[in-house]
């Protein structure tokens, strides 16, 4: 739809780096207007999690046949935000920023093995951000370590006139602390994240994650948040009413794709539109409208939205009761190989992977992926920090200090070796050209 | 269909021309209505009565610098798509930002329209697809308006006497601040739609009237009220034929007693004048569509000025769904009065309901108000006074610049000044004659050195606007007053001698006739003797 489009502004947030010297080095590959979890259904072809070409992925790998060329375990980078994800993981770049709107930046953070910030809602300004669901959209971080994270959030943040959703306080760019004593921290585990379909592998870096947090002298303790299990029920609805009208404005008549269909405004618009949105986005509008409907409105959006105060009380009640951090795996597996990803439709997929971070998205709240352990089969797992509104200083300074612990495992990170691109076919791929560091 | 005659009713009645459902040759009305809307039998052709309502939705644009949601500019008539900002052009990732002018002027509006000012109202997304609606959906106040539950009082003639004037009320459901959409073009010629998005985006402040109003004249006379005091509190221009006023006509009959009949819209009305034509014609229509056993369709229908009728526009069978959905982007409208306002806070953020109240000019109606208790006018001229632009402050400018009582030039100015001025297609500000040049001349006649068919003559001489003041052309064309009493005698004594049939007349009793003798006078000093000493004089003679 927005083929040939280049937009004519800046969006604020990359104003923002550019003013603060950044350079911009590329545009990165993404799931066709972000919806999806696994940057696979992009008009430039999918993205390979650069971890596929990893000494530890290859080593691990068990093939299925001899006949199978070598590269047909390539393994997805989670999404919608993948191509920025893997950018970063593949030392390409300093960092790189996402959107998150149900875990599209924290997902392909956990699967590259990345960290991915995603900041409150309303802390850093949409403008300039194709918007999917503007109640939920914030614009994503991914870097290497939590520090990088701090230090471009840091240039980001802040109130945007352009933007009104955006709070009016002042927002003062923070340094981390290097904490050591973290007996006065009350760490919560919120058992319904203990989701259907939860690798036993994730389960027991969660437990022992915790359990890091205890020996150190830490409250951990087990929480309760009921309302998880309605959360993607409620996110479908909200989430396809908000695209159905965010896209009713690609009609081909300003910008982008115009059918060449010109026997009335009607017939273009319907051309333009089904030549211009993937299957994926045509069917989220098709919902979308559905629920939006006067006689369903009442059933579907408003109960949605009453589904989501309860979500988001949830959390309050939580926070309330003296907790500072909730602890919680960031996907239900490691990277899958996208041979059986593909297996599933977008809607499915998205289903069961967004289940453990599209909470915080309801809510509002911080959350970060800090990446934790290798899975047995070599790929990057992470753990999700969700924290209090807008104190991300509290969120990233526990984050910082869990990632310490992993020290062994960011050395891991450190000698990656990545080979046997020069094998791909034309796909675009997404990585450096293979240095080590 | 015969007409329905009615007696002593407060609207005229009509009666549908004969021939053509066009047919425009002086109609009338066939149903009358009193204060409250309701009908009043009419009982001549035995035929059931009818009563028509008539509810009014009217977008005013908003007078601002810039658009309600974005930064580009407002202004007539630019050159298209001159001034589009990105968001008005619904690029992706554009935000709206609210205009605080256009909430003043809104808040404004609902003060001077009694309404109450919520203090929290929301912004929704009302969806459908056209051409001149960017980005698919209209921003819009559907669920918590700015303001709500306000009253228009407005004025009309009783039998076409102004000496008559009846006051009436029309309920103000609510006023929302909404998006106004682009223009587009319609090229048959080469089968293609241009779009203008110049007025995409600007502020628009929609006034919804219940259906209060029974007749055409209701309907215009409330949205010239309505019009007015836009333009006295600045927040419209509201004028029609710039597009800054738009008027929707709901209308419906039915039997008095019995429930609301199937209303249709009317739209493409473009002036106050056709708006009254527009209702009359569409209520004659349904009444006729309904005695001739058909029905009534809930459809949208346009105006067609030239035929003088009401044409089918697009259908609304299956009304059309609009999706709202609240603006995810806007959060809920906070406005604060002198009680709730936080301290600390900054004035550029916020709007304050007291603040705006304090500073309202005074409305048309207080306006009237003043100028009867001042000047002690009739109510229905000041009702003129205002209701014509300038007219007022023209008027007041002679008063202060004249010893003529107000009471007098009031009629120079509604009958001399306003019917050349509506001749000639005129403002008062446009006007020939100055307040200046008027007030001299009406000192000249006030002072007893001109009669007042002379100060008639100077008044044409002056429309002509040949610079030349008013003693000029007096003496120029010698409109003196005589004062000579002895030439004046000799005058008249001349006209008595000659009408011997008048002074017989007189002096048998008929002492109306004296009138002639004094026009005979005046004709014999072209306009130089003043008439009461004529008649002083005239019948001191004729008593001898």
């Amino acid at each position: 739809m927005l083929k040939g489009y280049i937009s004519p502004y800046n969006a604020t947030v990359v104003q923002k780096l550019l003013d603060g010297g950044a350079v911009l080095l590329g545009k990165t590959n993404l799931d066709e207007f972000a919806m999806g979890s696994g940057s696979t259904d992009g008009v430039f072809g999918p993205v390979r999690n650069p971890w596929s070409y990893s000494r530890q992925y290859k080593e691990k790998i068990v093939p299925r046949s001899d006949s199978e060329p070598e590269n047909s375990n390539w393994v997805i980078t989670g999404g919608s935000s993948g191509g920025s994800a893997a950018a970063v993981s593949a030392f390409t770049c300093f960092a790189a920023l996402g959107s998150d709107t149900g875990g599209s930046t924290r997902n392909p953070a956990a699967h590259c093995g990345v960290v991915g910030l995603k900041p409150t809602y309303g802390l850093i300004s949409r403008h300039g951000l194709i918007p999917l669901v503007n109640s939920m959209d914030v614009p994503g971080i991914l870097t290497r370590c939590v520090d990088d994270a701090a230090v471009v959030l840091g240039s980001l943040a802040g109130h945007d006139p352009k933007d009104s959703t955006t709070v009016q306080d002042i927002f003062q760019p923070f340094a981390l602390p290097s904490l050591t004593d973290v007996s006065k921290l009350s760490i919560g585990i919120p058992k319904e994240y203990h989701a259907p379909g939860l690798s036993s592998e994730i389960l027991a870096v969660w437990s022992k994650a915790a359990d890091l947090f205890k020996n150190a002298g830490a409250k951990v303790v087990e929480v309760s948040l009921p309302h998880t299990h309605y959360s993607i029920v409620c996110y479908h609805v909200l989430c396809t009413a908000e695209v159905a009208s965010n896209m009713a404005r690609f009609d081909g008549l300003e910008y982008g794709h115009r059918s060449d269909m010109n026997k009335s405004t009607e017939s273009m618009y319907a051309a333009t539109r089904r030549e211009g949105f993937s299957d994926v986005v045509r069917g989220r509008i098709l919902s979308g409208n559905y629920f939006l409907l006067k006689q369903n409105y009442e059933d579907y959006f408003v109960k949605a939205q009453k589904v989501r105060r309860l979500i988001a009380n949830d959390f309050v009640k939580v926070f309330g009761s003296g907790v500072d951090i909730l602890l919680t795996p960031t996907t239900l597996s490691d990277a899958v190989p996208y041979v059986e990803f593909i297996k599933e439709d977008n809607r499915t997929r998205s289903t069961q992977d967004d289940i453990l971070t599209q909470a915080a998205n309801m809510a509002g709240l911080p959350a970060v992926n800090v990446p934790t352990a290798l899975s047995g089969r070599g790929l990057p797992i992470g753990l999700q920090f969700i924290g209090r509104s807008f104190q991300e200083k509290q969120l990233l300074t526990v984050a910082k200090w869990f990632e310490k612990q992993e020290m062994k495992y960011l050395l891991c990170i450190q000698i990656l070796q990545i080979s046997g691109y020069t094998h791909h076919q034309k796909d675009e791929f997404q990585t450096s050209s293979g240095e080590r560091c | 269909m015969a007409a329905r005659g009615c007696g002593g009713v407060w609207c005229r009645v009509l009666q549908r021309g004969p021939g053509g459902s066009c047919s425009a040759s002086r109609p009338r009305r066939a149903v009358a209505c009193n204060a409250r809307g309701g009908a009043v039998p009419l009982g001549q052709s035995g035929l059931a009565p009818w009563a028509a309502v008539v509810g009014l939705e009217i977008h005013a644009q908003i007078t601002s610098n810039s658009k309600l949601f974005s930064g580009s500019q407002v202004q007539f008539a630019a050159p298209p798509n001159s001034l589009v900002s990105f968001f008005d052009a619904s690029l992706p990732g554009t935000l709206p930002v609210l205009n605080r002018r256009c909430v003043e002027a809104t808040v404004m509006t609902g003060l001077a329209l009694n309404c109450t000012i919520n203090k929290k109202s929301l912004f929704d997304r009302k969806h459908y697809f056209y051409a001149d609606l960017p980005a698919g959906y209209q921003i819009t106040q559907q669920r918590v308006p700015i303001a709500v539950n306000g009253s228009l009082s407005y004025s009309l003639c009783k039998d076409n006497k102004m000496s008559q004037m009846v006051t009436k009320t029309v309920r103000i459901k609510q006023i929302q601040l909404e998006q106004d959409s682009g223009k587009s073009l319609h090229d048959d010629a080469r089968s293609q739609t241009l779009i203008d998005l110049n007025r995409a985006g600007v502020g628009l402040m929609e006034v919804v009237m219940e259906p209060d109003m029974c007749c055409g004249e209701e309907a215009a006379a409330a949205v010239r009220e309505l019009q007015l005091i836009l333009q006295t509190l600045g927040s419209s221009q509201a004028i029609m034929a710039e597009g800054q006023l738009r008027v929707d006509a709901n209308i419906s009959v039915h039997h008095p007693g019995e429930p609301y009949g199937v209303r249709t819209e009317v739209k493409n009305i473009n002036s106050i004048r056709f708006l009254a034509k527009a209702v009359d014609y569409e209520i004659q229509r349904q009444i006729k569509e309904l005695e001739n056993g058909g029905t009534v369709l809930n459809e949208t229908r346009a105006f067609d000025s030239k035929l003088g009728c009401t044409v089918p526009m697009r259908d609304k069978e299956g009304k059309q769904d609009y999706r709202f959905m609240p603006e995810p982007n806007l959060p809920p409208l906070i406005l604060y009065d002198a009680k709730s306002l936080p301290a600390n806070v900054n004035h550029q953020q916020v709007v304050n309901i007291d603040w705006i109240h304090e500073r309202l000019p005074d409305l048309p109606s207080v306006k009237r108000a003043k100028l009867v208790e001042l000047y002690g006018i009739l109510p229905e001229h000041s009702f003129t006074l205002v209701n014509e632009d300038g007219l007022m402050d023209f008027f007041e400018d002679v008063v202060k610049q004249t010893q003529m009582k107000p009471k007098k030039v009031i009629g120079w100015i509604l009958s001399d000044l306003l019917s050349h001025l509506k001749q000639h297609s005129l403002t008062a500000k446009e006007s020939p004659i100055s307040s200046f040049l008027l007030a001299d001349l009406l000192n000249l006649l006030e002072n007893g050195d001109i009669s007042s068919s002379a100060a008639k003559q100077v008044f044409e001489e002056l429309w002509k606007g040949e610079g030349k003041t008013p003693l000029e052309i007096v003496k120029e064309k010698q409109l003196e007053l005589i004062q000579d009493q002895e030439e004046l005698e000799q005058i008249c004594q001349a006209v008595i001698d000659e009408r011997e049939k008048e002074v017989m007349a007189i002096k048998g009793g008929n002492e109306k006739v004296i009138n002639k003798l004094i026009g005979l006078v005046r004709k014999a000093t072209r306009g130089r003797a003043n008439p009461l000493l004529v008649k002083q004089i005239l019948e001191k003679k004729l008593s001898e």
